[in-house]
């Protein structure tokens, strides 16, 4: 598998992003640049978290209009893979490719600590590494985390299996129904808020992370 | 505009005799421009003009030092051809005007310190002290500065890994906000500030000049009155995504060979920033505002020139690699303008208009700069402390003290930093005595720090900056590292006091003698004086932001005890409770002399621990400072979920002043293999005792009461929540 990572002015993980990536997958990331409209030859694009534009505006709004995002979008439309991280889930929700939206978190402070994230399901391309139900650590570091749809979509979403993962140890942004993570209908877009990409190494506290690129990586 | 005399001088904050300087040098009367120049470049902030003198006795040289104090950062070699850069820098008075801004832009200013010199940030450390917590505008204070360092350094991508924060009355009127910032560089591209090439082009990029921090220099150097308020248009407003954007933009361009000089504009902006490019580079300068970013319409020359706008930054290129380094910035989309030229003149001139608002000789705004030998009054040294007996017991007392604002945990500060970002982050915040940091890409990491006790140093100035040192050099030290360098910010009241003064003067005599001891020497900071509001001075508060280097990440250790571990306590414990926390949350006293440093004992303990921890065997390591040994037993069992029984004290120290006092270099250490520590030990001639073990049932004191673990993070984690929720 090929994989990109998408930079906009402001977004700032994505070495660490890099790392875990080249870690599991062997080979370094093409890093694109915001302004380029041309995806071909990647098999997944990654978008990592930061402040695009500064979140200025809602976050992930600004970076949604960006030239690259059609570029995403027909990536998405041909069946291509995407992983939002952070202000990556918030620019998927903001561009449309992921449904709902992430608020202020609800004690309305910057929340940076270790999660637990429970595995809803075992068999995408993102979580083939893991088992259903499995709980894992996961660092967060967001100020706006918490994820909010109206009623139908989030019954939608759990009916058709589309959440990804869940808050497992304690909701602290006030994400409906404990959601930390979602699919897209096909299973191939994923958005999550907390950050597996920096716990990829024994040296910095586990590896915790590392299923899901290896999941990536083998598929 | 007003006319310029001794009383416009004045009012700029320049006394009679330096306005006489000015007029000696000009030879006539300076313009408006010129007047508003000498006064921030003759300001405490930037002149250092009562601490120039005193600051040399600071030793500031090693064999690894690459650049010491004078650059914009301190540059030391740490190997493998990388540099690491690194600087500590206060933003005290803006904080207590706008605490949210007043942090934020600490944190901008000193990270353009040391992405000036060539260096990607990789951490941030703090040290922050407040007023008391029983008043409302002290958690309102609290509440801004940490939600801005948050919010600057959580955009820009810069983990926030470290830090102190200390509460006590003397902060009342004055908190104290000292940031600190350290990058890593290759040895062979580290940028400096001095100009040079006669017609080369002077350029600035970054965000567009606003009236912003006007004379926002000379505020850092006044005391506080009631009116502080109406001084709130003088601070800055941060814009991390721009600071972002200017860091990646900047160290693309330091890639190539474009850049000849470069220097951020921190205080007094554009002036402070040309003046100390062309005066280094010995050649002149000029300006031509008319080609200056602004983002007001109608800025006068003195405005522009006075500004303090933040993300801005001054650089001297090549000719040839000019339209390179536009592009650069173009796609960062930043601002870049030449606004000037180098010259050999030697003088400074701004033009603005077709007129020429400045022209100043460079040689003697710098040498003519004042300097004061302030009088100063040795410290009385502290009386003796009297009887002082246990009146709660050991439990109670220490429920109370790791409940206390100055021992609880820190984690609803620190849980609204980013700390992790970057993936390098061995050490988190409250996971190890220092924060450790992996350089990317290298096996080598940074261990980080900052200290001081200012309740020592108002007891003791002398033996406190001591402390202040030898308490770095250990937590360094107790994570494995080697510990390399300092760099400090000495915040004091008023030196015109004479006491004030003494103050300054016998924390930088301690601080030097311990730095020679410990090889550990200071090679940046920066002082903050006329910490004073109505009157009433802070504690002296010489902090210390200190770093080292573990060859090996994966060798650091952090403070978690572990099942099947035995706690031996290395160093001599005398029961030492002058100016301890025990004293002061317990008995109800901030009395007596502070604990003595004895450097030759700092330096054989500290040694041997850093041997120990390389030779293996040793699973965690805590060094011993506020609130003595059971407080720091109880923070290993905290860290590592597990409980410990503990022996009996000797009987010849009381039980309280066993537990709770603040002895000086000593360490505890977890091993599966107290025999060995203890032969050790004595070989090397050091104290050692086993003082405990690992159990899995909470705390159990000599005695036999046992506190369970929910009971004492219950007491050690309750303040900070319930403290911003009342």
């Amino acid at each position: 598998m090929k994989a990109g990572i998408l930079l906009f002015p402001g977004i700032n993980r994505e070495r660490d992003m890099a790392i875990a990536v080249t870690r599991s997958f062997g080979v370094a990331p093409r890093i694109v640049w915001h302004k380029e409209t041309e995806l071909s030859g990647l098999d997944l694009v990654i978008i990592p978290g930061g402040f695009s534009f500064g979140d200025y505006l809602r976050c992930g709004a600004m970076a949604a209009q960006s030239p690259v995002m059609r570029a995403v979008k027909d990536h998405a439309a041909r069946g291509g893979y995407v992983l939002g991280v952070c202000n990556g889930f918030q620019i998927l929700t903001e561009s449309g490719l992921l449904p709902g939206a992430l608020l202020r978190n609800a004690g309305l402070r910057f929340l940076s600590m270790d999660t637990m994230l429970k595995v809803e399901r075992a068999d995408t391309v993102f979580t083939s590494h893991y088992q259903t139900g499995q709980i894992f650590r996961a660092p967060m570091a967001h100020g706006d985390g918490n994820y909010t749809a109206d009623d139908a979509t989030l019954d939608r979403l759990e009916g058709e299996g589309l959440i990804a993962f869940r808050y497992a140890d304690q909701n602290r942004n006030g994400s409906a129904r404990d959601i930390a993570g979602i699919y897209s209908p096909n299973h191939r877009i994923l958005g999550l808020m907390p950050h597996p990409e920096d716990l990829v190494d024994p040296l910095m506290g586990g590896e915790d992370g590392k299923p899901l690129f290896d999941s990536l990586a083998a598929a | 505009m007003k006319m310029v005399d001794a009383a416009l001088a004045k009012s700029f904050g320049l006394n009679a005799e330096e306005y006489g300087k000015v007029l000696d040098i000009m030879g006539r009367v300076p313009s408006f421009t010129e007047l508003g120049i000498f006064s921030v470049m003759w300001s405490e902030h930037c002149s250092y003009k009562s601490s120039r003198v005193w600051l040399k006795e600071l030793p500031t040289k090693a064999p690894w030092v690459i650049h010491g104090p004078g650059e914009n950062a301190g540059v030391i070699d740490i190997g493998e051809g990388l540099a690491a850069i690194f600087k500590m820098e206060s933003h005290n008075h803006p904080s207590f005007i706008e605490p949210y801004q007043g942090a934020a832009t600490g944190v901008g200013g000193i990270l353009r310190d040391v992405f000036t010199m060539g260096a990607r940030p990789i951490a941030n450390l703090n040290a922050l002290r407040f007023g008391d917590p029983a008043l409302a505008v002290t958690k309102r204070v609290v509440d801004g500065v940490v939600r801005g360092i948050g919010g600057y350094g959580n955009c820009v991508g810069v983990p926030t890994v470290g830090g102190e924060v200390n509460f006590h009355p003397a902060y009342n009127g004055n908190p104290l906000v000292n940031a600190m910032t350290v990058g890593i560089a290759r040895t062979d591209k580290i940028f400096l500030s001095a100009a040079a090439g006669i017609g080369n082009p002077v350029v600035y990029v970054g965000s567009r000049t606003g009236r912003d921090g006007i004379h926002g220099a000379t505020m850092a150097s006044a005391e506080f009155d009631a009116d502080s308020d109406a001084k709130r248009p003088t601070v800055q407003v941060g814009d991390p995504f721009t600071e972002k954007l200017l860091i990646e933009a900047c160290l693309e361009l330091m890639a190539t060979d474009a850049i000849i000089a470069i220097q951020d504009m921190g205080a007094a902006g554009l002036t402070s920033s040309s003046v100390e490019m062309a005066g280094k580079g010995g050649v002149g300068i000029e300006l031509n505002l008319d080609h200056c970013p602004q983002r007001e319409t109608g800025m006068t020359a003195y405005e522009m020139m006075l500004s303090e706008s933040q993300e801005r930054m001054l650089m001297v290129l090549r000719p040839d690699r000019q339209d390179l380094a536009r592009r650069i910035f173009e796609k960062w989309e930043l601002d870049f303008a030449v606004i000037g030229h180098l010259t050999n003149t030697g003088h400074i001139v701004v033009r603005h208009h077709g007129q020429v608002e400045a022209d100043i000789p460079l040689d003697p705004l710098a040498e003519l700069a004042p300097s004061y030998r302030r009088p100063f009054l040795e410290p009385t040294p502290p009386a003796p402390l009297g009887e002082t007996p246990d009146p709660i017991g050991i439990e109670a007392a220490l429920l109370k003290l790791i409940a206390c604002p100055d021992l609880c945990s820190r984690a609803w500060i620190t849980d609204q930093y980013d700390s992790t970002v970057g993936g390098q982050t061995v050490k988190r915040p409250g996971a190890a005595d220092a924060a450790v940091v992996r350089i990317e890409g290298h096996r080598l990491a940074l261990a980080l720090t900052t200290d001081c006790t200012p309740r020592y140093c108002a007891a003791d100035p002398y033996e406190g900056g001591a402390q202040a040192v030898a308490e770095a050099w250990r937590n360094l030290t107790a994570v494995g590292a080697r510990p390399l360098a300092v760099t400090d910010n000495l915040n004091f009241g008023n030196p015109e006091k004479p006491e004030i003064m003494g103050q300054f003067v016998a924390a930088i005599r301690g601080m030097a003698e311990a730095c020679r001891a410990l090889d550990f020497p200071v090679v940046s900071g920066n002082v903050s004086l006329y910490n004073e509001t109505e009157g009433t001075a802070i504690l002296p508060t010489p902090a210390i932001g200190a770093l080292g280097v573990l060859e090996d990440a994966s060798t650091a250790l952090g403070i978690a005890l572990a099942p099947g571990d035995t706690l031996v306590l290395l160093g001599a414990t005398r029961g030492h409770l002058g100016q301890s926390l025990w004293l002061r949350e317990i008995a109800g006293q901030e009395a007596g002399p502070p604990p003595p440093v004895d450097l030759a004992a700092e330096r054989r303990n500290g040694d041997f621990v850093r041997g120990l921890i390389q030779r293996g065997g040793i699973n965690a390591c805590h060094d011993l400072s506020d609130g003595g040994l059971l407080v720091a037993v109880t923070e290993m069992l905290l860290a590592g979920g597990t409980g410990a029984s503990l022996a009996a004290p000797p009987e010849t120290i009381a039980p309280h002043a066993y537990w709770f006092g603040e002895d000086q270099a000593r360490y505890l250490i977890a091993t599966p293999n107290p025999a060995t520590v203890l032969r050790d030990a004595q070989a090397a001639g050091l104290p050692a005792a086993v003082i405990g073990r690992a159990e899995p049932n909470g705390l159990t004191l000599p005695g036999g009461v046992t506190i369970s673990l929910e009971a004492l993070r219950d007491a050690h984690t309750r303040f900070f929540p319930a403290w911003m929720a009342a």
